[in-house]
């Protein structure tokens, strides 16, 4: 027999927990949350260090204590959370084909759905650093998750090739846990991570960050025996000579993390190819009608703040969608990332003259000091916001009325700033 | 004497200027809230950091801990030797004391999630 629900969210991390929490709160009744993992909470369990809600909030929790405040308040709204329970698929009339140990394979139809699956992290494989296969090699997160939730400590002499958020975070974990991290290697000429990371995560303890260098061999046969570190140019070609040997039992990549989208596809939602997310409107759905993304599989972000509320906003129209039946057409505009601008969430605006703010978020290409943000509507001025500094690993988030948005494609760039 | 440093009190990181004068902020510039010239005046007299790590249970299933406030600096290595001697008997549940005082540093350590086993 067919089974049906109002609400189906994928996912059951910060962004699914906040989503479904705004849905309940705008009257939708018959939700549920499908989780894989045993327990609620996503990647926040294995995030055991604070810095979590200062925006939301503020005060400074740990993950697990930040997922905690969410799944006591799905809890205490009585909306239905499936763990253990894997969805496979989902078909363009959002027919969702899910698995559990209890009730086996079934398909779900539901009138809407939010995608919150989150991301994953780019592993070995698709980073082409040369050399042998032995073990020792990890990413990041699949590190946090041994040590934080397995208690296990996966080597003693550490290296870390990349400079996100998770691998500050593992330098000062390992050394804690009593590994030894000789250094941090970027690629880049900037760091991946937050400046509070360099400071708190390597400062603390001694761990050189090596900006502009890359790991170019990999020595070992059955355990990693070592790692060769080189400088590289303006294109990130290693520059000869410059290589440096470190012995070592254990390499963690930390090299970018990529939004979780094989559902995605198999509901024929289209991708954008500079978030590897779906391609959404101001109402954060899909090019699939009834079907809306946020959260880390949307497009990644540094802070679970911002998952939360962009959440809590694709829940809202999701919600909307189910109680007016539908969202109606109504003519769009585009949002097109100009000069410095690398990508933007959503792609396209609703024109309208509500009295709302509109949210655009985006990531710079490169390091800005003291430049300016300026969003244009039809080749007009509708916002423009001087920052100190911008850099690529910190996203960026400004809010338009939607009043003063005209017909004409939405404009985002990095201007000079006139004296 | 003027140190520069980057405040961790939140994602911003701003970048502080801090006149010091012995082991005293006189001033602090470049922070855009009163964490930061809170952080810069700890930072240049007591540094203090918050301590995150996990307790091993009996059953060997690690639960997430945190120092209830920040402890100094120099004592986070003692914390997290005081931390990792200690066993827990589960159920724990989220802010059950785990230590009370944690190598002699006056601060409690809590867990930080509910762990069933």
């Amino acid at each position: 027999m067919d089974e049906r629900v109002s609400l189906a969210i994928i996912g059951g991390g910060p962004a699914g927990l906040a989503a479904a929490a705004a849905a309940r709160e705008r009257g939708v009744e018959d939700i549920v949350v499908f989780e894989r993992d045993t327990r609620l909470g996503g990647i926040l369990n294995q995030c055991i260090h604070n810095g979590f809600g200062l925006h939301t909030f503020k005060e400074e929790l740990t993950g697990p204590e930040y997922a905690g405040r969410y799944i006591e308040k799905v809890r205490q709204l009585g909306i239905c959370c499936e763990t253990g329970s894997m969805a496979l698929s989902i078909s363009p009339d959002r027919e969702i084909t899910v698995v559990s140990r209890e009730k086996g394979l079934r398909v779900v139809r539901a009138d809407a759905i939010v995608l919150a699956m989150g991301c994953r992290e780019r592993p070995r494989g698709a980073l082409n650093i040369p050399g042998t296969r032995p073990q020792g090699i990890y990413t990041a997160g699949t590190a946090q998750k041994l040590v934080n939730c397995m208690g296990i400590i996966p080597g003693r002499e550490v290296v870390i090739l990349g400079s996100g958020d998770i691998g500050l975070i593992m330098a000062r974990r390992m050394t804690l846990e009593g590994a030894h991290v000789q250094v941090v290697a970027e690629l880049m000429p900037y760091s991946g991570g937050l400046k509070r990371n360099i400071v708190q995560c390597l400062d603390d303890f001694g761990i050189p960050l090596k900006l502009s260098h890359t790991v170019v061999d990999i020595r070992g046969r059955r355990r990693l025996e070592g790692v060769t570190i080189a400088q590289v140019d303006r294109t990130g070609a290693p520059i000869p000579g410059t290589g440096i040997d470190y012995p070592c039992d254990t390499l963690l990549l930390s090299c970018g993390l990529i939004p979780e989208n094989e559902l995605s596809l198999t509901a024929g939602v289209a991708l954008n190819g500079a978030t590897n997310g779906p391609l959404v409107d101001d109402r954060l759905q899909t090019s699939v009608p009834g079907i809306f993304a946020c959260g880390n599989a949307l497009h990644v972000h540094d802070l679970v703040d911002f998952v939360s509320e962009e959440a809590g906003r694709a829940g809202t129209h999701a919600a909307e969608y189910i109680l007016n039946g539908g969202h109606g057409a109504g003519p769009c505009v585009r949002v097109m990332p100009g000069e410095g601008i690398r990508y933007t969430v959503p792609t396209t605006v609703h024109l309208g003259d509500g009295d709302d703010q509109v949210r655009l978020r985006f990531r710079v290409r490169d390091v800005y000091k003291g430049r300016a943000i300026r969003v244009t509507s039809g080749g007009e001025a509708v916002l423009l916001k001087k920052r100190r500094i911008m850099v690529p690993s910190e996203m960026e988030d400004v809010a338009i009325d939607r009043r003063r948005i005209v017909d004409g494609d939405l404009r985002v760039e990095i201007v000079e700033v006139e004296p | 004497m003027t140190r520069s440093m980057i405040c961790i009190g939140c994602p911003m990181g701003c970048e502080l200027t801090v006149e010091v004068e012995g082991s005293r902020a006189v001033s602090v510039t470049g922070n855009t809230c009163g964490i930061g010239k809170k952080y810069a005046e700890t930072e240049v007299s007591a540094p203090t950091r918050m301590v995150t790590t996990t307790v091993l249970s009996d059953g060997g299933v690690p639960v997430p801990v945190k120092t209830k406030t920040a402890v100094p600096k120099d004592r986070v290595f003692d914390v997290v030797r005081a931390v990792k001697a200690r066993r827990v008997a589960l159920p724990v549940g989220m802010g059950d004391v785990v230590l009370d005082d944690a190598a002699a540093t006056g601060v409690p350590v809590i867990a930080t999630m509910a762990v069933t086993g």
